[in-house]
């Protein structure tokens, strides 16, 4: 990024002394470590007539006398791995049925409907002002729910925020994601957060922040940590599966297309491939950065043709078929844990059905009629039930009483959760640094004494404790 | 001959030569300052350290390799550890982390690709999920690209992450910082008050061996993210005896490295050399008696001590290379202002950078040197 002038090696200076003059060794020709294979080759010189490169950032290209430029539309477009059709009929007629447990379908489909169904009542909530913000992830429930079924329980994720279905189906219930939403006293983030920004230590997913990309790279570190880890782990085994605890382990990460292009997606696709990071980086290209579509986002073949040119094993899938977002998911978390370790990129293709968030009119960059369109068209729910109902396994009356549950347990946790207290205000200080600071209690002070010398002027009373929310916990 | 020698006097600049008549800007003589421990003695006699350390032997150190002592034990001590940045693996442009790849293995000391948002990034998911991440930026004028993963990220994870417990504590960010002499524009930052600004992260400029040992212990042993800067002139200039044992320095705490009753300077890093220097010719010259400070942790910074110490003396100079406006400097003046108001005889100064660039030519008008704060010091004491 940077040009790294040795200055600090040719150049004397005035205040320093003769003695600190940083002297540069020079280089070694070859890398001291060999994480990669690629390097082996890196001390051999350019052989004396030799067909192919040799030389250190490029092994074995061959040379050529033709003066042409790689087309980038010369190549086909990635092809898209799908199991069902639009009608829930499988493809391809010789693979036989997915493989996957009829209760365990069920449950994909009840996950994905519950968010569907919560995506509804809390977007109208925050339209009637009881929520400050929202974001609904609708035609987007496949591709969460498909990919975090295939995952070990174990396994860690870093999520965007449009992946209310990875949360479900590890295991988030409505009054989880409720007291999030409505950031009371239940609320593991303390009321510190923007709505639809999850976390969860017991489901091993990190805690969602706002800016784009930034977790991309964390996913990468927190792989190389898993894959220490688990090194000196001997019990940890490669099988991985659900149920196991002592598998090995892989880092989960989503994004959007929009998200890939932030500098940090190019950081870390780049890092965890030098480092052999078992991740499975899962890119949902829903079409729309907010009001940009992915004709001003990228002129490639999408996210997916960029793995390749890290050196990254990537596959397309149709993100509104759960059947192939999970399989392609189990076959990425296997691959991952290959030969040591390694990254796989997946990038799942579906639509933006909804707004972007409770802040955006999508209406006034797309038409109506084409959203219309897509959800008529395409779902990853309608599929799913197509599919189910073929095999007997769920029909109309199955599907009424089932939205009428659903809808009815989200309100009776959206009360639940509207009802409930505040955390205590010193939360607004705890948690800057593990210990609160001497700064930070003077400032707590002060805020006491205008508290009760104003008292008419702040509203303590849904903050829990009022204004003794203020002081120390007792130990 | 003649010829021949006017041409050789030219192509020497002399760079490390002082005006003939000079008295203050002398170059600073490191090894005679009282603000290094020359003697085992010196060294072991110093009460933050622990008893069995004080008990055991020393060696001679740099400053460079007192932070690879440092990080070698920190890799001996704890699997969790990982050192990763650009170079490293081969010991490091500035030395620091010889040997560690060899003795510790390339999987816990390795080469990164060369991308500073990477390196955070990939840092704090490692810590996030138990380790402790030793990740280094070659050069501080080069953490900007990272600064969105230090900002956003690392200083807020913990508190966004609430009851979840979930933080990048055991992080911490190692950059060389500060003038060199002749780094210019991009090899002499100090953008520590750009780090002073930020909740959530602490910020720690050693001034010395001993110091780089024992608080980079400390910022490895925090379970809150560190930015950790290492002057790096002092890298091979500043020679002291460091005990051999491991041990840590209080972070948040500063420490009086001079008592005195009329003045006191507060400062961190390589200008404390110049500092005492001119409290040396000030003490003579004026009769004065000055106190001096090392912040040592510029953030959360030891508010309580500095107050204590003005208090007493009444006055306050704060020295610092970065550039004066909105600087370390400016924080400490308005706290010393707002707690020490009834107390003060003179408006707290500050001696630091100027507003503008380190201009290659020009480095030596540009950082706080003993004339500028000598004459500080007899701007106080006359007001």
């Amino acid at each position: 990024m940077f040009p790294r002038c040795r200055v600090l090696a040719s150049r004397r200076s005035s205040l320093p002394l003769r003695s600190q003059i940083i002297t540069e060794r020079p280089r070694p020709r070859v890398p001291v470590y060999n994480a990669s294979t690629r390097w082996t080759s890196g001390g051999v010189p350019q052989k004396l007539g030799s067909d192919r490169v040799h030389f250190p950032g490029a092994v074995n290209s061959k040379f050529t006398t033709t003066l042409s430029f790689d087309q980038p539309e010369s190549r086909p477009a990635m092809p898209t791995y799908r199991i069902l059709d639009q009608d829930g009929e499988v493809v391809d007629k010789e693979r036989g049925p997915p493989s996957v447990p009829d209760e365990e379908v069920l449950k994909w489909y009840t996950n994905m409907l519950t968010v569907s169904i919560m995506d509804l009542i809390m977007f109208e909530a925050q339209r009637q002002g009881r929520l400050s913000f929202y974001m609904v992830s609708a035609g987007e429930e496949g591709i969460a729910v498909g990919s975090a079924a295939a995952l070990h329980p174990d396994d860690v994720i870093f999520a965007q925020y449009r992946e209310a279905g990875v949360f479900a189906q590890r295991g988030f219930t409505l009054d989880d994601f409720m007291a999030q939403l409505f950031a009371n006293r239940h609320d593991p983030g303390l009321g510190r957060n923007m709505p639809v920004h999850y976390g969860s230590a017991a489901l091993h997913i990190h805690t969602i922040s706002s800016p784009l990309a930034t977790q991309i790279p964390h996913a990468a570190g927190a792989a190389y940590a898993l894959k220490q880890q688990d090194l000196h782990r001997p019990s940890a085994d490669a099988a991985g599966g659900a149920g196991e605890s002592a598998a090995r382990r892989v880092v989960a990460c989503y994004f959007g297309e929009g998200a890939a292009s932030e500098g940090d997606f190019h950081a870390a696709l780049n890092i965890a491939a030098t480092r052999g990071c078992p991740v499975v980086f899962v890119c949902r290209n829903n079409g729309f950065a907010i009001s940009t579509p992915t004709l001003e986002q990228y002129r490639g073949d999408g996210i997916a043709s960029r793995g390749l040119g890290y050196g990254i094993e990537t596959v397309r899938v149709d993100g509104n078929d759960v059947f192939a977002v999970h399989e392609a998911t189990l076959a990425a978390r296997a691959k991952a844990l290959e030969n040591g370790g390694r990254p796989i990129l997946l990038e799942a293709m579906s639509y933006r059905v909804s707004h972007h968030s409770t802040s955006d009119d999508s209406f006034a960059y797309r038409a109506r009629v084409e959203v219309e369109d897509w959800k008529r068209r395409d779902n990853p729910i309608t599929r799913l039930r197509k599919w189910l109902e073929a095999r007997g396994l769920w029909d109309e009356e199955r599907e009424t009483d089932a939205r009428a549950r659903i809808r009815k347990d989200v309100l009776a946790a959206f009360a639940r959760a509207e009802k409930e207290k505040r955390p205590p205000v010193r939360n607004l200080w705890e948690g800057v640094y593990a210990e609160v600071t001497e700064e930070a209690e003077a400032q707590i002070a002060e805020m006491k004494r205008l508290l009760e010398k104003y008292e008419a002027e702040y509203d303590l009373s849904e903050y829990e404790g009022g204004i003794a929310g203020l002081d120390r916990k007792k130990e | 001959m003649l010829g021949v020698r006017l041409l050789s006097k030219r192509a020497l600049r002399p760079y490390s030569t002082h005006p003939p008549n000079a008295r203050l800007n002398l170059p600073i003589d490191y090894a005679a300052t009282p603000l290094l421990a020359h003697a085992p003695k010196t060294c072991l006699s110093n009460p933050e350290l622990p008893h069995h350390v004080r008990d055991g032997k020393t060696s001679r150190l740099n400053l460079f390799q007192a932070v690879n002592a440092a990080l070698r034990h920190a890799l001996g001590s704890d699997e969790r550890v990982l050192v990763f940045g650009e170079d490293v693996a081969f010991g490091g442009v500035f030395r620091c982390s010889m040997g560690l790849a060899n003795d510790f293995g390339t999987e816990r000391v390795f080469n990164t690709p060369l991308s500073e948002q990477g390196i955070v990034g990939f840092a704090i998911g490692a810590a996030l999920e138990g380790m402790k991440p030793v990740a280094e930026i070659q050069f501080a004028d080069y953490v900007y690209p990272a600064f969105d993963q230090l900002v956003n990220e690392a200083a807020k994870v913990r508190y966004r992450a609430g009851s979840t417990d979930m933080h990048a504590g055991g992080l911490v960010v190692r950059m060389p910082m500060g003038g060199v002499g002749h780094g210019a524009l991009y090899h002499s930052q100090s953008p520590e008050s750009l780090f002073t600004h930020v909740p959530g992260l602490r910020v720690v400029i050693p001034r010395s061996p001993i110091q780089a040992k024992g608080l980079l212990l400390s910022a490895i042993a925090s379970p809150d993210p560190v930015i950790f800067m290492e002057p790096k002139i002092l890298y091979r200039a500043a020679v002291e005896q460091v005990p051999n044992e491991a041990y840590t320095l209080p972070l948040s705490k500063a420490e009086i490295l001079k008592e005195g009753k009329d003045v006191t300077i507060i400062s961190y890093g390589t200008p404390l050399y110049n500092c005492f220097s001119a409290i040396e010719a000030a003490e003579k010259d004026f009769g004065v008696s000055v106190e001096l400070i090392d912040l040592r942790t510029v953030y959360p910074w030891d508010r309580p001590a500095i107050l204590e110490s003005v208090k007493k003396t009444g006055r306050a100079i704060v020295v610092h290379e970065s550039m004066i406006n909105a600087g370390v400097g400016a924080e400490v003046a308005a706290t010393i202002q707002e707690g020490a108001f009834l107390r003060l005889e003179a408006p707290v100064q500050r001696v630091a950078g100027w507003s503008t660039h380190m201009g290659l030519a020009y480095e030596k008008f540009n950082i706080p040197d003993v004339v500028r704060i000598y004459d500080t010091i007899r701007k106080v004491i006359e007001y």
